[in-house]
């Protein structure tokens, strides 16, 4: 079964200002997106589950123009705080590379790699 | 029809941009060139200390090539968040370039300053009125916090940059901005749908992120009509999908749909991206949506003292099986020999030392899921902080030497417990720095909390 990472274009965490952490997954194609959302391996509550955060502090949003996923929640820490260890916030999506995806006709990558776009 | 061209020199000043592709857009007549200045994305530190984040060459490279088309154009030239932080020595920075740019080449125009830096006692007077209000998540606020804040400045939008326009000034350095009001001001000031015009500011503020594959920072250029706007990057070798274009409002937003500026909403959700050739984008149904009120959201830093960090690694599997007991111990061991340097004058909360630990949850903390793994060796960052430097100093000295040397039960016997990559092991990180507003004023004027200085270079 693939993994998330091997069906997105592209999975990234960032700063929303130094208060709020975004995290993107972004398909290639609607039929990839709309195969993972079916697939229910990403929603607010398995993220919040993953991530231990309680559900009303998790924001999930379906942006079909772009055929992404996105999740906000409160920055764990404030940026630049002493506890901050990631000042950009481009580090804290990891957990969401290797997630399975259950769904087994949902369709790889061009030719099963990983692009490799900026 | 309205049609506004608006030319973005690059996503940040300073980040460059390649001079065949800004002299296209320069070709393509601009009603209007922009260029963001900051951000908050490096951290409280250009904030708190007033210094800037990208390079003064870096930063004159780039404004030299915008001044002399703006002087070629006979168009306005719009620097927002100047300095990065956008604080008043921010744009104090940004003016001396200006000027220095000015005389190099021979330049005259008129110039105004729109400085956003706030005054503490405006702000207490407004936190009394309860016209002071937190976003959300927002740490605690009171006239003691913002007392004590190093530098406090609120985001204009694009009002203080249409009143300058109007009264002539032909370079405009602004203080703390939101990035879009740069680029959206123009527009609206000439009559463009105020849709289009806030959508198509939130891609032009960010260069060429909004491209397919995005080469480096480059430049970018938008013709904002009634109800729909282009967007075209200026390199030909880049160009923009409806999907790369589309997927511009997940960037660094909580929300994609709704983005907040002090005048209204940005509205994307009817938002529809249609590609007019194989690299620029139309984009129709863009809304704004108006608010009663003008809100203005402020960013502040307060001093945490002085730091020093020390890097050690750890190899033992001994010590790394008791790990947090071996660096809580060591702490509260440690705390003896501080009474002792200081003669008790430095306690337990006059300083304190953090301990990161990577290899096992260095990057994402409370969040890791994985916290329970930890591979053979680790990497310990030790943050000590304190008031002044001195202090913090001794301290971190102090420290290393004593965390190296402490012991574990199984081994009897003088250890040496830290791998220091380095000696001396400890790195002084100067003044530091942290955010401690997250809160939005309501003021009477769009006007009031805003500084405009007009003058003749």
């Amino acid at each position: 079964m693939p993994t998330l990472g091997e069906l997105a274009k592209l999975i990234r965490s960032k700063n929303a200002g130094a208060f709020t952490l975004t995290f993107d997954i972004m398909f290639q194609d609607a039929e990839t997106y709309q195969r993972v959302l079916a697939s229910k391996v990403l929603t607010k509550q398995s993220f919040a589950k993953l991530y231990k955060l309680p559900e009303d502090e998790v924001m999930f949003f379906e942006y079909d123009a772009a055929h992404a996923i996105k999740i906000s929640i409160p920055r764990p820490y404030i940026q630049g705080d002493l506890d901050d260890g990631d000042i950009y916030g481009g580090q804290q999506h990891a957990p969401l590379v290797d997630l399975v995806v259950p769904d087994g006709n949902v369709k790889l990558k061009v030719d099963g790699l990983r692009r490799h776009d900026e | 029809m309205t049609e506004i061209r608006v030319l973005s020199a690059s996503g940040q000043i300073g980040s460059g941009f390649i001079e065949s592709s800004f002299a296209r857009g320069v070709s393509l007549k601009p009603h209007v060139i922009a260029c963001d200045g900051g951000s908050t994305d490096a951290g409280p530190y250009h904030l708190g200390s007033g210094k800037p984040h990208f390079s003064r060459p870096g930063v004159k490279r780039d404004m030299r090539l915008m001044m002399q088309a703006r002087d070629q154009l006979g168009v306005p030239l719009i620097i927002g968040s100047c300095g990065f932080a956008g604080g008043d020595a921010g744009v104090d920075w940004m003016l001396e370039i200006t000027e220095e740019i000015a005389r190099e080449e021979g330049l005259k125009f008129r110039l105004a300053t729109v400085r956003s830096e706030q005054d503490k006692q405006y702000l207490k007077r407004r936190y009394r009125e309860g016209r002071i209000t937190p976003l959300n998540p927002a740490p605690p606020i009171s006239e003691e916090i913002i007392d004590r804040s190093a530098h406090i400045v609120g985001m204009m939008g694009h009002v203080p940059i249409a009143d300058a326009i109007e009264k002539g000034a032909e370079i405009i350095l602004c203080g703390r901005a939101t990035d879009t009001s740069l680029f959206a001001t123009l527009p609206l000031m000439k009559g463009a749908g105020a849709g289009p015009a806030w959508h198509a500011a939130k891609i032009l503020e960010c260069g060429t992120a909004s491209t397919v594959i995005r080469k480096r920072p480059d430049s970018i250029m938008a013709w904002v009509r009634d109800d729909h706007f282009d967007i075209e990057p200026m390199d030909l070798e880049s160009r923009c999908s409806p999907q790369s274009v589309a997927s511009h409002t997940l960037y660094e937003n909580a929300d994609p749909f709704l983005i907040t500026e002090p005048d209204g909403t940005i509205d994307c959700h009817g938002s529809r991206y249609e590609a007019l050739s194989d690299r620029a984008v139309r984009v129709h149904n863009s809304r704004f949506i108006k608010s009663e009120r003008t809100t203005i959201k402020l960013e502040g830093a307060e001093s945490v003292g002085h730091q020093a960090i020390i890097i050690g690694g750890v190899r033992e599997p001994y010590i790394l099986r008791q790990l947090d007991d071996w660096l809580d111990a060591m702490r509260v061991r440690f705390a003896a020999r501080v009474q002792e340097i200081f003669a008790g004058k430095v306690g337990p909360a006059d300083y304190s030392i953090h301990t990161r630990v990577y290899g096992r949850d260095g990057v994402m903390g409370k969040l890791e899921p994985l916290s329970h793994q930890m591979g053979h060796e680790v990497c310990i960052l030790f943050t000590v902080t304190a008031a002044d430097e001195p202090t913090t100093e001794a301290i971190a000295k102090t420290f290393a030497h004593f965390a190296l040397h402490y012991p574990i039960p199984e081994w009897g016997g003088l250890i040496s417990g830290l791998a220091f990559p380095m000696a001396p092991a400890h790195l002084s990180k100067g003044e530091v720095f942290r955010f401690n507003l997250n809160h939005v004023v309501t003021p009477e004027d769009p006007l009031e909390m805003f500084r405009t200085e007009l003058m003749e270079i």
